[in-house]
């Protein structure tokens, strides 16, 4: 690491996470730059978790080291990290008041009660729960219990802020308010924050880069736009926006074209592509369209499954190569289960990636 | 980290330096030491090595000084604690060692090497300076042990696991220890393992003669059958309580609750008592049916019946508390499943509730099993020639012939035995249990029981439940009779001879003779209830919440106590205790031990069962938030573990008060207790006074327990549901 240190990055060197024989963590490295918000994002067991908790202290490291702020904090307990943590299940002390508990990081931390008292008034102004300060946490709603956690969290001024499934304990739609919320906030401060969840909607809503994590060790990192234009796995296909993974095989790849056989058929895609031989192609269910007329692009498929959303209609079909899920906009006669159809495919909008089971 | 290891070895200098090094006359806090602090008993050891010639004591100093020196000129963090918690192991090491090889008269090996030194003259035990020092070497060892990197850097946690495992070691393990090695010594002290399977397995122990019909059985053999009946016997009682109280709208429920009470309150020969007032020679109702049915008086109580009905009464309770927590967690989903696969009332609890109460039917007894081979005081009372483990234990010890090897070797039996039950409830019962409380509301309502079960269990319990009422009501009316069974006229005689009092010149002069172990007992179980609760709930914290190598084996060892008998204990301390490098008989402070020891099982479960329900992610909030666990654990935990506390707090007083079988062997006339004179009141026969101080003790419990309910009953209105305080679990 030549580069300078800055606070409030945060770097892992092949880290790596054991619990007995059970491996949580491979050989992580990453770096995060200060006032970035990073997401970890993946299936539960992945490890983000484990990596959050590593961040703050909460676990200490089999192996490798941990730098904030450029110092080696490895062998750190989470008292003296400069880190702050909001927890899924927000951990507000239930026999405190909401001003205490905001308080409480700065008062065991030797500030006096009046100082911190209003030092933790301004936090709760911030999160917008101005007067609430002698309210205990049990006579709030789940939504201002979520802004208490947070305020608690910031008024510490941490280098680094993490946030453990910070919006899984609300209604879907508090749920998008409070997330706006706490970008805005991220952004204000401009407070390098690490954000844990499993909702890959709420990564890509929040965040400036995606760390997606599988099987205990990073599959692929990026901007949100990266992971959905760019997957460099089935896995991630899958995971970043839904995908149908439709097997096929790259008969020729050249810098603006790809050539390959899909179904029996001979295909071009205006891009370039690194795979040969076997290989997936990503087929968003927005970019297909059910057309009842064949062409060169439009494959066979019989309507076994249709939803109607209102807004969007569903489809399950079977074609020959496996079952694909199209989603098109609501049209005055939908297809109806049973019906011959024909699903048409965008090449401009088809991605490949290298063929390789999605697991899970 | 630095700071904190410089304050311990300032107290481990200080306790060196400063404080006598022995155990000094008249005790510690007489401060006699202090005017003549350089004698070769009052001197620190700093004064010992100089004026006294006693050199090994100088391996604490040395390596407190060379921790010193270590965290001053040795600069990588990581070696400079490697090498601080290997001096300060050295340290501990050596002055343990020193400890057990000088003794009393002088070294016990190595007698050629330390020929011609000071070392023959000998020392005596350990007192505050060795204490201080020890502690402060521990604390240095633990505290760098946290330099490296181990229980996440934190230490306080560690500081903590090396106190308890110190403590557990020290006034669990090594008393024990005593017990295994006295078995193998002859009489004289000498070492010969070849004694110990004739003496283990000889038949005045093992001996089946009541069974084949000659003579009687060795106390191995009794010891066993009462368990084996017991632990039958309560567990189909405490069922039949268990399921009245939670599937039927039977009337008097609250009276049931009482029965939850009454055990804990009870000192354990008290029921012995009243049943003699009952069914003894010159008992109410062996009166009655001598009259009625002109049935000979005999002495049929004293005997396997007698101690067998006295357990029935004393242990249901306890079956109950286990079962009515069994029986309540069977999930009511499974039985409504049940019923909507068309299974009848009877059905459904015959194939669906019974078989998944198993795994606590067999709890329950294991339970009843442990505490019948333990129970002391009804044996004594009751045992007549019927000889259990461990009132032999006893016998062997104050007996005619002490024989101290015998009563080891009993004591050895009687431990396999209860640890065998400990540990077969342990693998058995722990993995099969057919847990069914999620921790999720689980709604819907427990199947009402079927006509048949509902009769069998009012046909069984509620006889039982009156006679547990009689039983007990006799304990008030023999405190008021002159001579129970003989003149039955009122009289407040026993209370004013136990508790007597005068005013005198104006002051108030106390007459009665049971004030003093009164006082002691209320006094000792004072300094013991703090304690208790405060190991208990920091061993709990400790394995809720901290994970370390070895957690297992920790946990494992702060429950073993529980399945240690009160007798053997009591042994095995005296065994222990009664030489250097620990001689602690004769003192009060060994009887605050022993409790702390005895009862610490019962605060961890409670403090396990308390901390349980406190969410995990709140201490780590606190420590995120930059506090120390200690700061968490006082501002966080230990205000929500309050409840919790107090209950391991009064539960711990008043077992304190209760306790019999290991408090025999260690009270003196100087610091004698209550249950230990009451003891020695029904040996030579004088029942009324006995029973009226009984009465009184149980008075005693009550209002302290009534007053600690009063007192954390007003806390809990202000509590939140997600922290609804849990009454500590029993044993």
């Amino acid at each position: 690491m030549g580069e300078k240190p800055e606070k409030g990055s945060v770097v892992f060197e092949d880290v790596v996470k054991r619990y007995g024989e059970v491996t949580a963590l491979k050989k992580l490295s990453l770096s995060i730059e200060p006032g970035e918000l990073v997401t970890l994002l993946g299936p539960s067991g992945c490890g983000k978790t484990t990596t959050l908790r590593l961040i703050a202290g909460l676990e200490s490291a089999t192996e490798g080291r941990i730098l904030i702020g450029g110092e080696d904090v490895t062998h750190l307990s989470a008292t003296y990290r400069k880190v702050s943590m909001v927890f899924q299940s927000y951990a507000l002390f239930p026999h405190m008041s909401v001003i205490e508990n905001v308080a409480y990081g700065l008062t065991v931390s030797g500030i006096p009660r009046e100082k911190a008292h209003a030092k933790a008034e301004e936090g709760l102004e911030m999160v917008g729960l101005k007067g609430f300060g002698q309210r205990l946490p049990s006579e709030l709603s789940g939504g201002q219990q979520q802004r208490v956690a947070v305020a608690r969290a910031i008024v510490l001024e941490p280098e680094v802020l993490l946030l453990d499934e910070p919006l899984s304990n609300l209604d879907a739609k508090l749920r998008r308010r409070v997330r706006e919320e706490i970008r805005q906030i991220q952004q204000d401060l401009g407070l390098t924050t690490v954000y844990v969840t499993h909702d890959q909607e709420e990564a890509m809503a929040v965040s400036d880069r995606i760390i997606v994590m599988r099987n205990a060790e990073i599959a692929q990192a990026g901007t949100p736009h990266d992971l959905y234009e760019r997957p460099n796995s089935a896995f991630i296909a899958d995971f970043i926006g839904d995908a149908n993974l439709a097997d096929c095989e790259v008969i020729a790849a050249e810098e603006s074209e790809t050539k390959l056989n899909l179904g029996g058929r001979e295909i071009t895609l205006p891009h370039g592509a690194a795979i040969t031989g076997p290989a997936r192609l990503v087929l968003r269910p927005n970019d297909l369209a059910l057309t009842s007329e064949p062409g060169p692009l439009a494959f066979p498929a019989t309507v076994s499954y249709v939803a109607y959303l209102g807004n969007q209609i569903q489809y399950t079909v079977q074609s020959e190569f496996g079952e694909i899920f199209v989603i098109s906009p609501p049209v005055a006669q939908p297809f109806g289960v049973g019906d011959q159809v024909f699903v048409e495919i965008d090449p401009q909008k088809a991605l490949l990636v290298p063929d390789e089971p999605v697991g899970k | 980290m630095k700071r904190i290891i410089f304050q311990w070895i300032a107290v481990g200098l200080a306790g060196f330096c400063l404080l006598p090094w022995y155990m000094v006359d008249g005790g510690f806090w007489s401060f006699g030491w202090i005017t003549d602090p350089a004698s070769p008993e009052n001197a620190p050891a700093l004064l010992q090595i100089l004026l006294h010639g006693r050199w090994w004591l100088a391996g604490a100093l040395l390596a407190l000084l060379a921790a010193a020196l270590v965290q001053l000129l040795v600069k990588p963090p990581v070696r400079a604690a490697r090498l601080t918690a290997a001096v300060a192991a050295l340290g501990l090491g050596w002055t343990t060692l020193q400890g057990l090889v000088i003794v009393r008269h002088g070294p016990r090996i190595l007698k050629d090497l330390l020929a011609g030194t000071a070392a023959e003259q000998g020392q005596i035990g350990f007192g505050a300076g060795a204490a201080v020092t020890l502690l402060g070497l521990l604390f240095v060892l633990t505290t760098a042990i946290s330099g490296m990197g181990k229980g996440r850097g934190d230490a306080f946690v560690t500081g903590m696991i090396g106190l308890i495992v110190s403590l557990v070691g020290v006034f669990v393990f090594y008393p024990v220890a005593h017990i295994l090695i006295s078995a193998f010594q002859t009489s004289a002290g000498a070492f010969e393992p070849g004694l110990f399977i004739p003496r283990f397995f000889s038949a005045d122990i093992w001996g089946i003669g009541c069974l084949v019909g000659q003579g009687s059985c060795g106390p191995a053999i009794n010891s066993l059958m009462l368990a084996i009946a017991a632990g039958v016997g309560t567990t189909a009682l405490g069922l039949a309580f268990a399921l009245i109280f939670t599937r039927t709208n039977f009337a008097a429920k609250p009276l049931l609750r009482v029965l939850t009470v009454i055990p804990i309150i009870t000192p354990p020969f008290v029921i012995g008592l009243a049943l003699i007032l009952l069914f003894g020679r010159a008992g109410a109702a062996t009166a009655l049916f001598s009259d009625l049915f002109g049935i000979e008086k005999s002495r049929w109580l004293y005997s396997f019946w007698g101690i067998y009905i006295a357990q029935l009464l004393s242990f249901t309770p306890i079956a109950f508390l286990v079962l009515i927590g069994v029986v309540e967690g069977v999930s009511p989903s499974m039985e409504e499943a049940s019923q909507t696969l068309n299974a009848n009332r009877w059905q459904t609890f015959r194939y669906v509730s019974l078989p998944l109460m198993r795994p606590g039917l067999a709890a329950a007894f294991l339970l009843g099993f442990i505490e019948s081979l333990a129970d002391f005081g009804n044996p004594l009372v009751l045992g007549g020639n019927f000889n259990v483990l461990s009132t032999e234990i006893y016998f062997s010890i104050v007996g005619a012939v002490a024989n101290p090897a015998r009563a080891a070797t009993l004591a050895i039996v009687l431990l396999v035995l209860t640890l065998g039950a400990f540990l077969a409830q342990r693998r058995w019962v722990g993995t099969k249990s057919y847990a069914t409380v999620t921790g999720k509301a689980d709604s819907g309502a427990h199947v009402a029981l079927s006509r048949g079960v509902k009769w069998a269990c009012y046909l069984t319990a509620l006889p039982w439940a009156a006679f547990t009422a009689i039983v007990y009501s006799m304990i008030i009316f023999g405190s008021f009779a002159k001579l129970w069974g003989y003149d039955n006229s009122f009289t407040l005689e026993h209370y004013i001879r136990a508790f007597g009092m005068k005013l005198k010149n104006g002051a108030l002069k106390l007459t009665g003779v049971a004030w003093d172990s009164y006082f002691t007992t209320l006094e000792i179980a004072s300094i013991a209830a703090p304690l208790t609760a405060l190991v208990g709930l920091a061993t709990a914290y400790l394995l809720v919440r901290q994970n370390f190598r070895g957690k297992d084996a920790f946990e494992f060892s702060t429950m073993l106590s529980f399945a240690i008998p009160g007798t053997v204990i009591g042994v095995s301390y005296v065994l222990a205790f009664n030489f250097p490098p620990i001689e602690l008989t004769g003192t009060a402070l060994i009887l605050i031990i022993v409790f702390v020891f005895r009862n610490m099982p019962v605060g961890v479960r409670g403090g396990i069962a308390a901390m349980s329900q406190l969410d995990k992610s709140l201490d780590e909030a606190s420590i995120t938030l930059g506090a120390n666990s200690f700061t968490t654990v006082r501002r966080v935990i230990a205000p929500l573990m309050g409840p919790a506390m107090v209950a391991a707090l009064t539960y711990s007083f008043v077992r304190a008060i209760t306790s019999v079988s290991a408090v025999i062997f260690l009270y003196t006339a100087k610091h004698n207790m209550a249950t230990t004179f009451i003891v020695g009141r029904v040996e030579n026969g004088d029942y009324g006074l006995a029973i009226a101080y009984s009465a009184v003790l149980i008075v005693t419990m009550l209002a302290v327990i009534m007053a600690t309910q009063f007192l954390f009953g007003r806390r809990r209105l202000r509590r939140e549901n997600r922290i609804e305080p849990v009454a500590a679990g029993r044993a």
